[in-house]
This record gives C-alpha cells, sequence and structure tokens, in this order.
C-alpha cells in the first residue's frame, strides 16, 4: 500500500509518533508548513503549540520547555536560523534535547522565498558561538524525512543537544508516492534521568560516564534544577575556575566527538568495479539515485552515497567506500560531490579524503563538485555525464 | 515551610547596590506565600541582576540576555502550575522589549522584577531605555537625549493584568511581590534602584532623586493596573484547549488502494502551467490522487510566487508503473498551458517539448510554434459557462482523454473523494462538460 504525501507531513508524524509535545515557531517559507501541522495536531495529543512574536521568542521557548521535561520541535527557514543562533549556543552549553528543522531555501538573506537551495551546510555547523559540535541530519527522500526525524529526537534525548533536520524546499513541499513497508521506525530512546531519591544534592551538569549527557531532572520535578548558559560548575553556578571550565568545554566538545560512531549516517550503494563515486544529500540525492539507475541500466558501473548525517560526516563510510576497491584494479578515481551550494560538503569530503591519502600513502581520486545556484535542481543528466 | 528562600552564599554586588534590598524583599515574598522550593523557578537575565538566581534555594534558569521573559514563558506553557519569576535589568526590557510587550498581551502568568537602576551596570554604565532625559552615562557623556520608556504604561495598556511602580526601597515591596505572584496575571514590577558604582556618581544621584524624577516625569506609581479575576492566564488556557481529544494518534496514513488499472509502461512527465488562484496545485494533487488509484507511482512539485494569488503557478507531475525517484522535470511529455502569466514561467518547458510530445492549450496560445502535436481546445464555443476559471481543470481533463495515462474514472473518484461536496459537484459537472471539447489538433509546426 501506498500514500500520497509531502515531506512536511512525513517530519510532522514523526515528531508526534517521537512524543513531541512541545512546539514553538515562526512563519517562514518554505518551513510553515510544519507550524500549521503541529498548531493543529499538537492539541489533539495533549501537546503545546505556539506561534511566537519571533524566531527568537521561539526557540527560547522551546529550549525552557525542554528543561520542564518536554520533547521540543522548532521549525524555520536560513534567516530564521539567523535569530536563532545565539540560543542554539545555549542549547549547547544548557545540554538542552532539541529538535531545530531547517527547511533550507535559496540565500543569502531573504534570499527566494520559495526557491530551492542547500546553502546552510556549513550555516547550522558555524551557526553559534564558539565552534561546538553540533548534529545534522539530512533526509534524502520523503520516507527519510519520517526517519531521521524520529532519530533526531532520539539523538537530542541521549546527547541532551540541539539536533538539526537539514531539509530542503522540494524534498518538504513536493508529493512523492511512499510505499508504506518502506517507512523505517528507529527507536526513540527517552533522555537519561536522576532517580528521584539521591543520597547527595542533584548536581545538573555532572557529566556522565565518557562524556556522556548529566543525568536529567525536569525543572519542576523532584530536585531543585539551575539551568545556565555561562560557564558552570556541576551544580550550574558559574565559575571561572580554569580547570572547572576547562573541563566543561571539553565535555562539551567530546560528548558529540566521541561518539560519531554511533551517530553518523549514510547509506551507501557501492559496485564493485565503479570508477565513479557520487556523494549527495537531500533533494540532490534524489537525482544522484535516479542517473545511478540510468547509469547502471545501461549497463555501466557507479557508486553513490547517501550522506544522511551532514553532521557529523560520515567519515567511515566514506572511507570503507574507497577502502573497498582501494587495491582492487579499479579503484574510486573520481568523488562528484553535488549540492546547490559552491562546496559546503564538498571541503568535508576533500579534508576528510586528503587526511586518508596522507596517512594511508595512497593516491587521493579526483574531487570534483558538481554545483548550481540558479535555483534550480541538479537534474540526472548532470550527474551522468562524469561516468 | 521555609524561614528563607536564601542560601548561605553572599551576595556579590558593589556596596550600596539596590540589587540585594530587592532580593531581600523577593525572598520575603516566597516566605510569605510557602510555595515548594521545587515548584518556583527563577528566571534572571543578563546583567548584575542576573547573578540573582544563585542565592536561592529555588530553581533557576540563567539563559540570554533579554530574551528572559521568553523562556519564562516556555516553561509556563509547559507547566502552568509553577510560579515562575523573571528578574531582569532596565537592559533587558530594552533589548528584550518584543517579549515583554507579547507576554503582557497574552497576558502570562509570570511575575516580572525589572531591576531599574537606569543604565547598564554590568557592561560599565552604558545608557538603557530607561535613562531619564539628561541622565549622563559612559554612552551619553553630555546627558541622554532620549525619552525613557515608560514600561509600566506601555504594559498595563497592551494587557498586562497586574502592573505596579515603586522603588527597592519601598516597606510593601515584598507584599507587593506576594500579590503580583497570587495574581495569576502578567505581573510586571517596576522598580527603581541604585546602580551605586555608575548611575548614582555619574549623575549625583540619591534615594531622594528616585522620586524626584519621577515627579518631574509625572508618571504614577503604586499599582497601575489590576485586572478582574475572572481574567484568562493564557498559559492555562492553552493547555485547557489542549485536552486529549482523539484516541487515533494524528496524521496516520492514509493508502490509497488502487481500485483501477493503467497501462502506462514508462515514466510520463506532465506539466500544467497557469496562474495563480487557477487551481493548478489542488489539480495537480488530484491527479496524483488518481493515478494511485490506478496503482501508479506519482510525484508533484509546484512552482509558485510569494504572492500566491497573483502570478504563475505550476505543478510538474510524474506518473510511473515504478517508483519515481526524481520529482523534477526537464522536458515533459506533455504540457497543459492555460495562461499568460503561466506561459511567461513555462517558456523552458515549450522549449523542451519534441516531436511526439503533447501541448494542450487554448486559443490564445494557438499561434505558438512547437514540433509537439498541438491541441488547441476551445470550451467557449462549446458554450461551457463560465470556463476561463477552470481552464486547467477543463484542459487537462482533454488531455487525459486522448493520453490514456489512467482511467478517467480513477480522476472522478480522486475529484470526489479530495474535495469538498459542492466543488466535487462542480469538478464533476465540468470534467463532463470537456467531454464535448475533444480540441482542434494542429498540424506540428517548426
Ligand atoms: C546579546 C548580548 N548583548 C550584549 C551583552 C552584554 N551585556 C551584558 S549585561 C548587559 C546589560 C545589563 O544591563 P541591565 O540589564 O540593566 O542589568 P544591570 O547590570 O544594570 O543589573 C549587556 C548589554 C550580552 N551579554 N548579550
Ligand atoms: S555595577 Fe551597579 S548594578 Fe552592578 S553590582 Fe555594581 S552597583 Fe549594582
Ligand atoms: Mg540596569
Amino acid at each position: 500500500m501506498r500514500e500520497f504525501i509531502d515531506g512536511a507531513t512525513a517530519v510532522a508524524r514523526a515528531a508526534l509518533d517521537a512524543g513531541c509535545d512541545f512546539f514553538a515557531g515562526y512563519p517562514i517559507s518554505p518551513a510553515t508548513p510544519l507550524l500549521l501541522h503541529m498548531v493543529r495536531e499538537l492539541p489533539r495529543c495533549g501537546g503545546v503549540a505556539i506561534q511566537t512574536e519571533d524566531e527568537i521568542a521561539a526557540i527560547s521557548m522551546c529550549i525552557a520547555a525542554a528543561m520542564t521535561g518536554r520533547r521540543a520541535l522548532t521549525a524555520t527557514s536560513g534567516p530564521g536560523i539567523s535569530l536563532y543562533s545565539e540560543n542554539i549556543g545555549l542549547a549547547i552549553m544548557g545540554e538542552v534535547p532539541l529538535v531545530i528543522v531547517d527547511v533550507q531555501r535559496m540565500g543569502p538573506a531573504t534570499g527566494g522565498a520559495t526557491t530551492p537551495g542547500q546553502g546552510d551546510v556549513q550555516f547550522v555547523r558555524w551557526s553559534t558561538s564558539g565552534g561546538y559540535p553540533i548534529i545534522a541530519l539530512a533526509p534524502g527522500s520523503v520516507a527519510e524525512c519520517y526517519s531521521l526525524t524520529r532519530r533526531a529526537f532520539d539523538l537530542a534525548e541521549r546527547f541532551r543537544a540541539p539536533v538539526f533536520l537539514l531539509t530542503d524546499k522540494e524534498i518538504f513541499l513536493s508529493m512523492s508516492t511512499v510505499a508504506l513497508d518502506s517507512y523505517e521506525y528507529p527507536p526513540v530512546r527517552p533522555r537519561a534521568l536522576a532517580p528521584a531519591q539521591m543520597d547527595e544534592p542533584y548536581a545538573p551538569y555532572r557529566p556522565g560516564p565518557d562524556h556522556t549527557a548529566p543525568l536529567f531532572s525536569p525543572i519542576g520535578g523532584p530536585h531543585i534544577v539551575r539551568f545556565t548558559g555561562s560557564s558552570h560548575d556541576a551544580r550550574g553556578f558559574l565559575t571561572k575556575d580554569p580547570a572547572t571550565v576547562g573541563r566543561l568545554n571539553e565535555h562539551l566538545w567530546r560528548k558529540i566527538e566521541d561518539h560519531v560512531a554511533e551517530i553518523e549516517l549514510a547509506q551507501a550503494d557501492l559496485q564493485a568495479d565503479a570508477c565513479t563515486l557520487f556523494i549527495a544529500y537531500g533533494i540532490t540525492a534524489r537525482a544522484m539515485a535516479e542517473a545511478v539507475r540510468q547509469v547502471r541500466a545501461s549497463g555501466r558501473a557507479v557508486s553513490a552515497l547517501n550522506v544522511q548525517t551532514l553532521w557529523p560526516i560520515p567519515e567511515r563510510t566514506l572511507l570503507q567506500a574507497l577502502a573497498a576497491s582501494a587495491d582492487g584494479p579499479r579503484a574510486v578515481t573520481r568523488i562528484v560531490v553535488a549540492e546547490l551550494n559552491l562546496g559546503d560538503l564538498r571541503r568535508e569530503v576533500e579534508r576528510v579524503i586528503y587526511r586518508w591519502a596522507a596517512t594511508t600513502g595512497r593516491r587521493a581520486p579526483e574531487i570534483i563538485g558538481l554545483n548550481r545556484l540558479d535555483g534550480e535542481m541538479i537534474t540526472p543528466e548532470q550527474f551522468m555525464v562524469f561516468v | 515551610m521555609l524561614k528563607t528562600y536564601r542560601n548561605d552564599r553572599p551576595y556579590p554586588f558593589c556596596p550600596g547596590c539596590g540589587h540585594g534590598l530587592i532580593l531581600n524583599q523577593l525572598d520575603r515574598a516566597l516566605v510569605m506565600l510557602g510555595r515548594d522550593p521545587r515548584r518556583v523557578v527563577l528566571v534572571s537575565d543578563i546583567g548584575c541582576q542576573g547573578l540573582g538566581d544563585q542565592y536561592f534555594v529555588t530553581n533557576a534558569f540563567h539563559g540570554l540576555h533579554g530574551r528572559s521573559i521568553a523562556y519564562a514563558s516556555g516553561i509556563k506553557l509547559a507547566d502552568p502550575d509553577l510560579t515562575v519569576i523573571v528578574l531582569m535589568g532596565d537592559g533587558g526590557a530594552g533589548i528584550g522589549g518584543a517579549h515583554l510587550l507579547n507576554a503582557a498581551r497574552r497576558n502570562i502568568g509570570l511575575t516580572v522584577l525589572v531591576f531599574n537602576n537606569f543604565n547598564f551596570g554590568m557592561t560599565g554604565g552604558e545608557h538603557s531605555v530607561t535613562t531619564p532625559q539628561g541622565g549622563i552615562t559612559a554612552t551619553t557623556r553630555g546627558g541622554n537625549l532620549e525619552r525613557p520608556l515608560d514600561l509600566c504604561t506601555t504594559a498595563a495598556a497592551n494587557g498586562a493584568g497586574f502592573v505596579w511602580r515603586g522603588t527597592a526601597f519601598d516597606r510593601d515591596l515584598a507584599d507587593v511581590m506576594a500579590q503580583a505572584m497570587q495574581s495569576e496575571c502578567f505581573a510586571l514590577l517596576d522598580i527603581w534602584e541604585l546602580c551605586t558604582a555608575y548611575y548614582v556618581p555619574n549623575n549625583a544621584f540619591s534615594r531622594q532623586a528616585l522620586e524626584a524624577t519621577r515627579q518631574k516625569l509625572g508618571w504614577p506609581t503604586g499599582i497601575i493596573r489590576r485586572a478582574e479575576p475572572e481574567t484568562k492566564e493564557y498559559a492555562r488556557a492553552l493547555n485547557e484547549a489542549a485536552a486529549p481529544r482523539s484516541a487515533v494518534p494524528p496524521l496516520r496514513p492514509r493508502p490509497v488502494v488502487p481500485r483501477y488499472t493503467s497501462g502506462l509502461a514508462r515514466e510520463f512527465r506532465l506539466v500544467i502551467a497557469g496562474s495563480a488562484g487557477g487551481k493548478v496545485r489542488s489539480l495537480a494533487r488530484l491527479l496524483g490522487e488518481a493515478a494511485l488509484l490506478s496503482g501508479l507511482w506519482a510525484t508533484q512539485q509546484d512552482d509558485y510566487p510569494v504572492t500566491v494569488q497573483s502570478g504563475h503557478s505550476i505543478s510538474e507531475l510524474i506518473f510511473s508503473p515504478h517508483e519515481i525517484l526524481f520529482t523534477g522535470v526537464a522536458r515533459p511529455d506533455a504540457l497543459v498551458l492555460v495562461s499568460e502569466e503561466g506561459y511567461k514561467m513555462a517558456r523552458r518547458y515549450v522549449e523542451g517539448l519534441i516531436a511526439g510530445s503533447w501541448l494542450f492549450t487554448t486559443p490564445a496560445f494557438a499561434g505558438l510554434e512547437t514540433p509537439a502535436r498541438k491541441v488547441i481546445c476551445d470550451f467557449e464555443a462549446a458554450g461551457i459557462r463560465e470556463s476561463k476559471k477552470h481552464l486547467a481543470l477543463l484542459t487537462t481533463a482533454v488531455a487525459l482523454r486522448r493520453l490514456e495515462l489512467f482511467p478517467l474514472d480513477a480522476f472522478a473518484d480522486a475529484l470526489r473523494g479530495g474535495q469538498r461536496p459542492e466543488i466535487a459537484a462542480e469538478s464533476l459537472a465540468l470534467l463532463a462538460a470537456s467531454a464535448s471539447v475533444s480540441g482542434r489538433e494542429e498540424e506540428a509546426s517548426r
């Protein structure tokens, strides 16, 4: 059985299935359909949804609600992410589980409100001061809008960190036919709670073992909770003590970086004798899939990587794709990174590949950018000229 | 019952700073109310006053500069039974003015204490939105030219249920705070006080000067507004509206069960180019449903300007017997072209037409040169009333009869199932009427 559905509906359904019970947002194309879904549906599930006075209030309310134990979601597009910026830092510092949907449109500034773009890849990574890592997922189909939204909630809860769902106007608003049995249902594990009875006062910012998130206790719950966006000690009091501050900041870094293997996600569609590897994400991954189908139908070989976690970038899968053929007669000699910007992901691929080449002594494949900035999508034909 | 809500940490403020006085009164107010400290949240802004949460045994939320009211609102919406108190400066009231106004307008049950010392203490005594005219600050060395913002009348005029102005020295301050918390309204307390590090030395300011300044401005003090007790608190109202209503989880898949079959053997790309308001997108959606009803796969991608009611509206549809991987259409197999606005934005589709592809259009575009098979549909000549409004549907119906992508009955079912009954009836009537027009096929030109 199949349904005719757009990405916005799939994201909304996944959020509700993941237990989302708080939404705050401000209207902006092309993200508005999610706001509309949530204000209509959340009250029916006992949740709260609100259109706020601006994007700053939207993310502020989500962060605060999350600290009372809610599963919070907000949605915007590039201009709104700009206004979220300072609070993204607060969510990192305060260790707040929060899912942020960025439906990319063409930028900069107001750009093209109803025009597709993929220009926010580096932007979300560096969207706030300090340079701390974030997690960003990019659904490459409507079915992935569903599964990756669930996954975003799971990661947000587990790592107590802001998680971006980075999508684009075409995936989000276009209608697709989805076979119901193609939906995946990754588990959504709740954040780890502090026991209601403890021998010593609850320390809201004591990191778990191996740089995992601190145990959560909701504001208003069994313990006194101190939330703060300033450099703090384990009990949430402000401090400038270098040892304490250093430990805290390292924790915020390692909470993500030490666990990338649990986070990174990509779909590798490899062919043993392919010399060319396509890499894409979001709507561009759809064109890539069609190109792969046509190339193979014509009897030629090609490999493809649909990148589902832009941050952290799926380094392992990428290197495995190279290593798989590296010693064979037909190694990958060319990588085509396709995106609706001038190389946001390509520079990460280059970083990974060149370091791999330098450390293994192997020859790095040629890395080519397939880019487009005119508001049109990259087509399957544009991929196919590289095979 | 706690005897104090203070912990044993000493305040960090400069000698004579008003912040400690206000926090002491807050402690007294909390003792008066005797609420469980686990159910009380101090939401502190940034600035000297923003350090205040650290000296209490309640919950604390210390966020970003100017956003404390927004965090407090999020907390209150999530858990309306909490006592939520905002500690903010005149600096925060300025940068966060939008939140203050909107929280007042909503009448959300927060108690906002503005520690108003007429300047930014923490950053070195710069002027704020409440600095009096003539006030000397680090950034108004020659005296402030700007008019101070009357926080109280602004909040009161915009719906705040409890508004009070006074000073940190007022004996009834703790009582007023307790009343504010009990009011379950958006309560704003504009508390005037001294910044002994900056505003006092810069202006030879004093406790007496507070009253003199107020008199000069002619602003009211004491309780400035108190709403009727039955005024609804916003967070409760929103949550009451959110009582679970439906047992079925929302947005369940609505699978389309195929009732028809299609002989389509390969992907077919149909583009409909018309004007905004011409129901192009809703038509395309129903065509997609019809394709699914016929066992096909379908995609629909729309293009339209931000002004949804004017300009072009273009829908690209793909129908296929197998899964469609890419939604874009470079070259249509058939183009339904029904308006000038659509034509302007659809030139690339027109140019993409080749021998063997189809153009379905109106007499207005009869002169268009194309190698495609051109079918001119004249609904006016056929006497169909108001055909201009429905050109997209009518022309597409002609196309469907010729192209045989899926049975017309599937489309009729989609029209019936996907629209309000009166609209469906109208669409079905148009579909029937369109049968009288088969279109005049013109020789391929060029
Ligand atoms: C976004 C942002 N801009 C600027 C600052 C710097 N800053 C810290 S406190 C403050 C003003 C504090 O003044 P006020 O709110 O009146 O508090 P006071 O120190 O007088 O108690 C400013 C501008 C900041 N922390 N964040
Ligand atoms: S600088 Fe001013 S506001 Fe800050 S502690 Fe000192 S006196 Fe108080
Ligand atoms: Mg101040």
